[in-house]
């Protein structure tokens, strides 16, 4: 523990404060809370510099009076969750590992381990909700910078197809919109803010611009914009086909031309909704267009606390992002086919390992109905609905409230979390090694499972 | 426990040590070269097979941000090349830019056993630890981009020289980087700045900041000598693909004034002709300049026919090169650190600029004159990937398959190069010492690139062939740290290497400078910032040697 974590006692009370500790709820990933920590009633009492969000991911944390495993229901010893685990991976055909993205890297590596001696199947929410943003990377790549380039050089700031204000509170407080950087000396007065959606939300009163387009014609107007920055002509129907007039667009094409460094934030309005990666590779491709002319940049606003790592960690380890398959001894990425929604929706995973991810309760009724027929596995610090259907349960300690661990945040800047205090629950990384550990066991003396 | 391993009959190549081919056992326990082991150790009998030190990269780009942004930027390069796991090692995928499981397991099969990533932006060096981690086999460091740091500038826009010092060894220090690197000097704030401009004169001023490259660069060489680095700045240098380059190639090497330095792939600032025009090679001069002056080290980056990658911090020259095609195009600025470009490229031998880029890189080899000093690499996979090590080591070794591979390449290239007359074949022994004992040499790394005793008993054991590339490709034993991790071609185990890396000493205070510059223009807090000894796994601290000011 470094100076930043002190132990005084308050009114006899064992009370610790945690500086610059790390707020994991979101993809923002702000390492600049300072907590107050109630070592008696094992919970945070204050969190300083915390957004709404924030202070309800640390307030409600508390250590839940409930067994570290149960197996069908019944509880059992750690070492029991792992050891029927480990059986139900190893027997099955078709394994496949989903979630991650509220794991810190550790165990994320440590899960695309298990995955790669079985043969499984590795998948991450990021196919659920920016996969068609890292699918338009591929297709067309990206330039791109981190928040804290942007909070000190950005003059105009565009969000297309998001609600920070909501999901993302201190992206426009922290990052984006009001902070001073080294050359916008003054914040908010120096930076044009552009929010562009299908509706007006709790975000459209920090734009100097709101942009309504009508629903689902995203792409459309992003490829507007495009002919129209190289100077293309564009139909006469744009506002009737997009809700967006031509005046409209010839001033945003202006602002983005001749602002000094501009960026372009993309939501799940973007890459959710009808065109997906087409979405997507129009606005990285607009950005890129926009180098011709000045500095500009794009950034999805990526949501889960380390599905940025999740990314990061599959990709270092396979090649690629999400929806990986090791069916034959080596990684084949297709989405769509291995992507963990598909997978299920057409009954071919016979076990499932869910970590820290709720599909149980958001995936289509096809992919549960099939999840409730095989084995399931899970690692949650909360009660779900995918807990609730699980043959073997563990419990497991909060990352950056119990456990440290490594985070991405969504700009791809690594963070080394400050746990606040202890948990009597086992971290996703301690119950993944014992499950890859008893998973080599029952595998050693056979051959490495390759291709036929 | 102790293992011993006796490897007899072999013909030995250990330049350090002044053994050139000469028949000599050698002898291994626990992970170090000895001078004698007992009766019961294991024995590999090298008869008709050639011994080497390990091979050590000095320059590559493998694990981090941007390798891997360019791993999710190349699915279709990684479905071509897959890399399927075997009974004792991981599954991955390959192609220009494998992923870190397979980057480790094809090094160890070329026969390396440590490699260095050249460029690393300070804020994201844990990821570059935990991929280097994921790399298997091979001992490995980093080298810090520090050379375009906005703190850094303005204490030499202040003066302030040993403030200056104190700030670059707290960096490596806190990051546990190796050695300090410096790209395109003064070029990001232009680029990021002023609408994607970039430095065109090392002389210029620099945007905000009252200073020029030059200076930036002096200043650096002479810090790092006052720190006493196991490596010298590490410089890629401005203008790097512009015809002409040769000039600030020079300007930057006379910079040093007599201390070390390191020219990176120096192939890619060889370039003479005039700016705007068809380059011309302008390898005699600078290979000149590098053969006069013992201060100065450079890899060669050489460019091999086929697929590549141009991966760099240069953020500019890889503008330029998008707007060669239009492909796809990556860019990610790294706030007050660096830029960085990633662009899909390949290397084609009807192309006059690539093939004279080829040639030009033979070149700088075959009018080398000191093999310690000029190191083989191809910028991997900026110029190639690694994987042709053994192919450029034939075309090194072997001068009539030279002169059959340069007919089929553009032949007016060629014309504008000696390489037609040039006729050195590199013996065994020379190809030691630029992939081996050079580079360790020149990385300060006393316990790598030879085998006398005390040394790392990283070794290749390869059968000895005519045919060079197939002898280099496949090495029939490759041991690390003493345990046999190729044998008879196989991979007979998994082996994790360790970082390696250097403590600069420095006076704490400078934290104290440091700190309310984050809180001003960092996203991320200073207390967050340095990197805790639990990322370093198995490490070695190379040390320093501090020279007086």
């Amino acid at each position: 523990m470094s100076e930043a974590t002190q132990t005084k006692p308050k009114e006899n009370k064992n009370i610790k404060i945690v500086k610059d500790a790390t707020c994991t709820f979101c993809g923002c990933v702000c390492d600049d809370m300072e907590l107050t920590v109630d070592l008696d009633e094992h919970r945070i009492t204050k969190a300083k510099k915390a957004c709404v969000l924030g202070r309800a991911w640390f307030y409600e944390h508390t250590l839940e009076d409930r067994p570290v495993v149960l197996i069908d229901g019944k509880e059992a010893s750690l070492e029991e969750g792992i050891v029927t685990a480990a059986q139900i991976l190893v027997d099955a055909k078709f394994p496949i590992t989903y979630g991650l993205s509220d794991s810190p890297c550790e165990a994320q590596r440590v899960a695309v381990d298990i995955m790669d001696t079985i043969n499984g199947n590795i998948d991450t929410t990021t196919s659920v909700c920016h996969g068609p943003s890292g699918m338009a990377f591929q297709g067309v790549g990206e330039s791109t910078a981190t928040l804290g380039e942007i909070m000190n050089r950005a003059d105009l700031v565009i969000y297309w197809g998001g609600n920070p204000a909501e999901s993302h509170p201190r992206h426009f407080t922290k990052y984006a919109v009001t902070p001073k950087g080294m050359y916008i000396p003054n914040g908010k007065k120096d930076r044009t803010v552009v929010l562009v959606d299908v509706r007006k939300t709790p975000s459209t009163p920090v734009a100097d611009i709101f942009v309504q387009i009508k629903p689902g014609k995203d792409f459309e107007v992003l490829w507007a914009l495009r002919a129209l920055v190289k100077g293309k002509k564009i139909s006469d129907n744009i506002e009737a086909e997009t809700g967006v007039s031509r005046e409209l667009l010839d001033d945003l094409v202006n602002r983005m031309k001749n602002a000094q460094y501009g960026v372009l934030f993309l939501g799940m309005g973007l890459t959710m909704t009808r065109g997906r990666h087409f979405n997507s590779g129009a606005i990285y491709s607009l950005a890129a267009d926009l180098n011709e002319y000045t500095h500009f940049v794009a950034k999805p606003v990526r949501g889960h606390g380390n599905v940025t790592g999740a990314d990061n960690v599959v990709s270092w380890q396979t090649g690629y992002p999400f929806g990986v398959n090791f069916n034959r001894g080596f990684p084949r990425f297709n989405p769509g086919e291995f992507t963990t929604s598909d997978v299920l929706a057409r009954g071919e995973a016979d076990a499932a390992m869910i970590i820290a991810s709720d599909p149980a309760s958001n995936f289509s009724k096809k992919a549960i109905d099939h999840l409730k027929k095989i084995p399931v596995i899970t690692l949650d610090a909360k009660e779900t609905h995918t807990t609730k259907i699980s043959k073997v349960r563990f419990a497991v300690a909060t990352y950056g409230i119990n456990t440290g661990g490594t985070v991405y945040r969504m700009d791809d800047v690594p963070i080394s979390l400050r746990p606040a205090f202890d948990s009597p629950f086992p971290s996703d990384q301690e119950v993944l090694e014992g499950i890859r550990n008893h998973v080599k066991k029952l595998l050693k003396g056979h051959k490495a499972r390759v291709a036929a | 426990m102790s293992s011993e391993l006796q490897i007899i009959n072999g013909r030995v190549y250990d330049p350090t040590n002044n053994i050139d081919g000469k028949v000599q056992d050698i002898y291994i326990k626990d992970g170090k070269i000895v001078d004698k082991v007992s009766s019961s150790a294991t024995k590999i009998d090298a008869h008709g097979m050639v011994v080497m030190p390990g091979a050590v990269d000095i320059h590559c780009h493998i694990a981090g941000p941007k390798v891997n942004l360019a791993r999710k930027l190349l699915p279709e390069d990684h479905r071509l090349d897959i890399h399927p796991k075997t009974a004792v090692t991981r599954s991955g995928t390959g192609g220009i830019v494998p992923s870190t499981f397979a980057t480790g397991y094809r090094y160890a099969t070329m026969g390396y056993t440590t490699a260095m990533e050249a460029a690393v932006p300070p804020i994201t060096a844990r990821h570059v630890l935990e991929e280097l981690d994921d790399t298997p086999v091979i001992d490995k460091g980093f080298y810090v981009l520090l050379g375009n740091n906005a703190f850094l500038y303005k204490l030499l826009k202040e003066g302030r020289k040993k403030e200056f010092k104190e700030a670059i060894a707290w960096w490596i220090d806190s990051v546990h980087g190796y050695t300090l690197k410096l790209v395109n000097t003064g070029s990001d704030e232009l680029w990021k700045g002023r609408k994607n401009a970039n430095i065109t004169d090392v002389n210029e001023t620099i945007d905000h900041y009252d200073i020029t490259p030059i200076h930036v660069i002096e200043s650096f060489i002479e810090a790092a000598h006052e720190l006493g680095l196991p490596h010298p700045p590490h410089i890629h240098c401005n203008n790097l693909g512009h015809s002409g380059n040769i000039s600030t190639t020079l300007d930057t090497m006379k910079a040093a004034q007599g201390r070390r330095v390191h020219m990176a792939h120096v192939q890619f600032h060889s370039f003479g002709g005039e700016l705007n025009k068809n380059p011309v090679s302008g390898v005699r001069p600078i290979i000149d300049y590098i053969n006069n002056n013992e201060n100065i080290t450079a890899d060669v980056g050489q460019v091999m026919f086929g697929k590549a990658t141009a991966m760099t911090a240069d953020a500019p020259l890889a503008w330029m090169l998008r707007n060669v095609k239009f492909n796809k195009w990556v860019n990610a600025d790294t706030e007050c650190e660096s830029g960085c470009g990633i662009i899909p490229f390949s290397y084609q031998e009807s192309v006059y600029t690539h093939s004279l880029q080829w040639a030009m890189g033979l070149e700088l080899f075959l009018m080398s004159k000191d093999p310690w000093r000029v190191l083989l690499s191809t910028d991997h996979p900026n110029g190639g990937s690694f994987m042709n090590y053994p192919k450029l080591i034939k075309l090194l070794m072997d001068s009539a398959y030279r002169q059959e591979a340069l007919q089929n390449v553009n032949q007016k290239a060629i014309g504008k190069t000696e390489l037609r007359d040039l006729k050195r074949e590199y013996t065994l022994n020379e190809i030691a010492i630029i992939t081996r004992a050079g580079p360790a040499k020149a990385l300060g790394l006393t316990n790598k690139g030879h085998l006398g005793i005390g040394a790392d008993a990283d070794i290749t054991i390869y059968t000895e062939e005519e045919d060079k590339e197939k002898m280099f490709n496949a090495p029939r034993y490759v041991i690390k740290d003493g345990v046999t991790v190729i044998k008879d071609h196989e991979f007979a185990t998994d082996h994790k290497g360790k970082i390696l890396h250097s403590k600069p000493g420095y006076n704490a205070d400078i934290a104290g400078e440091i700190e309310p510059f984050f809180e001003d223009y960092y996203s991320v807090k200073f207390n967050n910032y340095a990197i805790s000894d639990d990322y370093l796994h198995d490490h070695e601290v190379i040390p320093t040697h501090p020279n007086q000011s």
